[in-house]
């Protein structure tokens, strides 16, 4: 790769660009001092928090900025020729011809009233000036080149009609069909379930070796970067923090920030201990509180001196194509790093529980949704009733102070089976015991010493604090709503709960809006546990967090339960969290639970078909870590009529172990097969079968 | 405690409420149509409030030497067929629209008639919405098509059936601008209540047990005020023209009182007489108003959305 950057010019090639927007607060500086190059059939990684300007970067190559946002110095080439100083009309020529984006949300980048056929062939047409025909059998053979199964017909239809990963391998093939220099994507896959998301990091793999094009791929997923990047600048606050080769930033990274970043992402396939998260301390500071003149990383930073709050360190280049912004990048050892004291609690080996009777217990539970037919009859109600099974036969049972994983992709029914515990949504069927209590009741028909025992965290920070009221106020609605202290203590007992979730006394008047993610999100914590409740739901508490917010969210966690003993159920779609987080993990599919067992037996051999897949598809920020490539084809079967027999036969890679091709799989509800006591897994495979099997991650 | 988010110096002071109101006056005078809206909306509020100080006449006063005169320095917007002055009878007539609700002969409440009428429509017309939005199946169902059906009349007729049904008066005025407006408040609020209870804050109240009438009118309402204002301060802007219709159909204020429709119901037919000056300005009084109200809810509203 260093070969081949010498052998001729970079495709793109920025070097100190800066970018700033204009606000009602004066002009920002969102970006500043990035230079970095991408050469041909190179995929250059930038990766980073939110906030830290990749998009900005992303944008600013095209000049795409918006009315408020401007270039201010530096300079960007694309092959050879300054793009700075364009007209837009040059500029929207060159975005169309040999430039390329690709953006996160698929159905925005596609007309949702134009057939998928007409939008390929129009990017020819008008483009290229190629006769229609010739653009329709082009538009084909693209959509083969990105394995889109049944091309000619995809053709035909409108975006609506296919999958989310169907969707964005449309886009893919839109930008390439130019056959452009350079392609630009940002978080492409990110709001992709973790198997599309696998099938498409493969496709622009192999795009960058068919197309000999330039890739410029933001994200911010290290596990992502490791995957699919050749080399990877990572972005803080604005400023690229250091430059390098995957291999080189990932096993050796020189700067405190990337080590930092290193430390706080969950890594899959190693044991509990090991996976121990060590959060980055303070915040990313906004643009206009950025410090000038100094390091901008100094106030986090374990090794600053009085040197970096007064000096700006450069990028310098310590090993060849391996740059890093700091003073001390030679001095470092990162292996001698120990975390400050409190950065992470005391994890005390969760002991008890075993043989304890369960505190939730569910058994054969149904929830379904009504959905009438589409007939003239049901216009009256006399139709035919169509059930979405969300939740179908769900057994499980949780011991008091553990925490139970759910995992599943997106439709897979963990929400709703949340929701059914919880009590938004009633049962039709089966059984759901709390406490000895029946919990198969909507929640205004439970009792308020229930209510007060069951309480939830929610996923999205901007929603899960209402708007209009102060961090105070909505802390102390639950402690007045169940009488948890008299009156007039609710204002101590809320500075107590904030005290517990790390936030001070002055947050009790703030309004949410000041409040930063991570913040939000530990005020949400502290309302769930404000009724010391003895079960807690977390329904994707961190999925919307930044890596360095989610460790210190997600430790915060695990210190309360064992503070309060409360027992927790943890749904999350990202198997190396719920790895860290969990006690026992239940694996679902299509309303299903396919697996259950302790942690550590889910992440190793025997596995139900999907987990493995599952395990595989995975991204793991770890270059020289060994996956197997499992990828499963196809889309998630309706939940409005879901596959006989066992639900997962229509994707199962592993059906060919079976005599005759699995034909059972398709005829017979597969057995529950215990591996041990705890540990059962749903399929006709025998489970010698199933333990044969390699690890499906091995780590050196 | 280090490996927390706090510990990064505060840079900028917690802003106190009255900065925060300073800070949303200051995006409101931003915007230059708001502005020049506030303005004209305050002119009409200043000279109905003060209006006995601004004129030597009373408003009901007849000169019958000064009869259909052109604006002069005694009669600035000159008089009407009565001999009275038209400036005494537009700036009374503000009062009645802006600044006071007379109830009976004796008694009158603060606000004006057109305000009372959205207010009502909004107490209304949010708690429909909210029910409608926030329960949803059959109620949502029934409160939707009984408004729906209200909808279907035309408004001026509707005004009519409820005015000849209850009688010309104020209170009755304000009672026809709430019942008019009631459907189009419910729908508004109805989709912002759809939107607001997917959050997951409603979530968590639902989870903690609340009742739904909380959760209707503390958790949902507070957050779709925004829209509502806006929506609020172009349906004062309609309720002058209701009043204005009725006034001219002969349905609002009974006379003499100053009403600006009847004061054009009455000047009409001295236009081609060669005296315009008393259908000529009531119905400018009624148009600057209507524009300054729609000229600020508009900045209002870009302002509001610009900087989320």
């Amino acid at each position: 790769m260093t070969m081949k950057r010498h052998g001729h010019a970079p495709i793109l090639k920025l070097r100190n660009a800066a970018i700033s927007y204009e606000t009602r607060y004066g002009d920002i500086e969102a970006v500043r001092n990035v230079s970095f190059q991408v050469d041909r059939a190179e995929t250059f990684g930038v990766v980073g928090e939110s906030g830290c300007g990749k998009s900005t970067v992303a944008f600013g190559i095209v000049d795409f900025l918006g009315p408020n946002g401007k270039i201010v110095g530096g300079s960007i080439k694309f092959q050879g020729r300054e793009l700075i100083g364009r007209s837009q009309e040059e500029l929207r020529k060159l975005r169309g011809d040999q430039i390329s984006m690709v953006y996160q949300d698929p159905m925005q980048a596609l007309n949702p009233s134009v057939t998928i056929g007409d939008q390929l062939t129009e990017v020819l047409t008008v483009h290229r000036g190629i006769a229609k025909k010739e653009a329709r059998g082009k538009s084909i053979r693209m959509l083969e080149r990105v394995y889109m199964p049944d091309p000619a017909n995809v053709m035909e239809r409108y975006p609506h009609q296919i999958s989310g990963g169907q969707q964005q391998r449309v886009v893919i093939a839109m930008a390439l069909l130019n056959n452009p220099a350079l392609l630009i994507m940002d978080e492409p896959t990110t709001a992709l379930d973790v198997t599309v998301e696998a099938v498409v990091l493969d496709l622009i793999e192999d795009l960058k070796h068919d197309f000999d094009t330039a890739i410029v791929y933001i994200t911010h997923d290290l596990g992502v970067v490791a995957r699919v990047c050749n080399r990877v600048g990572v972005m803080y606050a604005g400023e690229m923090v250091e430059v390098g080769s995957v291999e080189a930033i990932y096993d050796a990274p020189q700067h405190p920030y990337t080590q930092g970043l290193m430390r706080c992402v969950p890594k899959l396939g190693s044991t509990k201990e090991s996976s121990i998260l060590y959060p980055i301390r303070g915040r990313v500071p906004a643009p206009k509180d950025r410090p000038e003149g100094a390091c901008i990383f100094a106030p986090r930073c374990d090794y600053s001196t009085d040197r970096c709050h007064n000096e700006k360190p450069q990028l310098r280049e310590l090993s060849p194509g391996h740059s890093a912004r700091c003073f001390y990048s030679e001095t470092i050892d990162p292996s001698t790093w120990r975390p400050p004291d409190g950065l992470v609690p005391e994890f005390a080996s969760r002991a008890g529980g075993n043989g304890q009777e369960p505190i939730i217990r569910l058994k054969d539970l149904k929830t379904y949704y009504e959905q009438e037919s589409r007939s003239v009859l049901s216009l009256v109600g006399l139709g035919e009733k169509l059930y979405v099974k969300a939740v179908d036969d769900v057994s499980l049972q949780v011991p008091p102070g553990k925490t139970l994983g759910v995992v599943g992709e997106s439709g897979c029914g963990k929400s709703t089976l949340a929701k059914t515990i919880i009590g938004l949504e009633t049962p039709r069927a089966g059984e759901a015991q709390f406490l000895g209590f029946d919990i198969t009741v909507p929640v205004s028909e439970r009792d308020v010493k229930l209510i007060e025992e069951l309480q939830m965290v929610f996923q999205n920070p901007d929603s899960t604090m209402n708007p209009s009221y102060n961090v105070g106020h909505q802390i102390g609605r639950p402690l007045r709503r169940f009488n948890v202290v008299p009156s007039d203590q609710v204002r101590d007992e809320v500075v107590r709960l904030l005290r517990a979730v790390r936030l001070d006394a002055s947050y009790c008047d703030r309004l949410p809006r000041q409040l930063s993610g991570g913040e939000k999100q530990r005020v949400g914590i502290a309302r769930a546990f404000a009724s010391r409740p003895d079960l807690v739901l977390c329904d994707e508490p961190v999925s919307a967090l930044d890596v360095s917010v989610q460790a210190a969210v997600l430790n915060l966690l695990m210190e309360i339960q064992q503070e309060y003993g409360t027992t927790m159920m943890f749904i999350a779609h990202d198997l190396s969290v719920v790895r860290f987080f969990s006690d026992y993990v239940a694996v679902m599919y299509l309303g299903h639970i396919v697996e259950i067992g302790p942690a550590e037996d889910i992440y190793a051999p025997p596995y139900q078909p999907y987990t493995e897949a599952l395990l595989s598809a995975v991204p793991i920020p770890d270059p020289t870590a060994e996956q197997k490539h499992i990828r499963l084809h196809g889309t998630v079967p309706s939940a409005l009529n879901p596959p006989s027999g066992c639900v997962f036969h229509t994707r199962c890679p592993r059906r060919d172990l079976l005599p005759d091709g699995g034909k059972i799989c398709e005829q017979d509800v597969p057995p529950w097969q215990h591996n041990s006591d705890e540990h059962r897994i749903m399929c006709h495979i025998p489970l010698e079968e199933l333990r044969k099997m390699d690890p499906v991650v091995t780590s050196r | 405690m280090a490996g927390t988010e706090q510990t990064m110096p505060k840079t900028s002071a917690q802003p106190s409420g009255l900065a925060r109101l300073w800070e949303g006056i200051s995006i409101l005078f931003e915007s230059k149509i708001a502005v020049v809206g506030l303005l004209i909306i305050l002119f009409w509020i200043f000279v109905a409030i003060f209006a006995p100080l601004l004129t030597p006449y009373t408003p009901t006063e007849q000169d019958y030497t000064a009869q259909n005169e052109a604006p002069s320095a005694r009669h600035p917007l000159g008089t009407d067929s009565l001999g009275r002055d038209i400036w005494t009878r537009l700036i009374y007539g503000a009062r009645v629209v802006l600044v006071v609700l007379p109830v009976t002969e004796t008694f009158w409440l603060p606000l004006g008639t057109a305000l009372w009428g959205v207010l009502l429509g909004l107490l209304v017309g949010s708690t429909l919405g909210l029910m409608g939005g926030y329960l949803g199946g059959w109620v949502d169902e029934v409160v939707m098509r009984l408004l729906d059906a209200m909808m279907a009349f035309p408004v001026v007729l509707l005004y009519m059936i409820i005015i000849a049904a209850v009688g010309a008066s104020a209170t009755n005025v304000v009672l026809a601008i709430a019942i008019v407006g009631t459907p189009g408040i419910a729908r508004l609020v109805r989709s912002l209540t759809l939107d607001i209870r997917t959050r997951d804050y409603v979530r968590a109240a639902e989870v903690r047990g609340e009742s739904p009438w909380y959760i209707m009118f503390v958790e949902i309402l507070p957050n779709a005020r925004g829209p509502i204002i806006v929506d609020a301060m172009l349906r004062v802007g309609y309720a002058i023209f209701a009043m204005g219709t009725l006034g001219f159909l002969g349905l609002g204020l009974p006379p003499p009182s100053p009403d600006w429709g009847s004061m054009v119901a009455k000047g009409r037919q001295y236009i081609l007489s060669g005296s315009p000056w008393a259908a000529l300005w009531p119905s400018v009084a009624i148009g600057s108003l209507v524009v300054g109200l729609n000229l600020f809810a508009d900045g209002l509203s870009e302002e509001s959305t610009r900087y989320q």
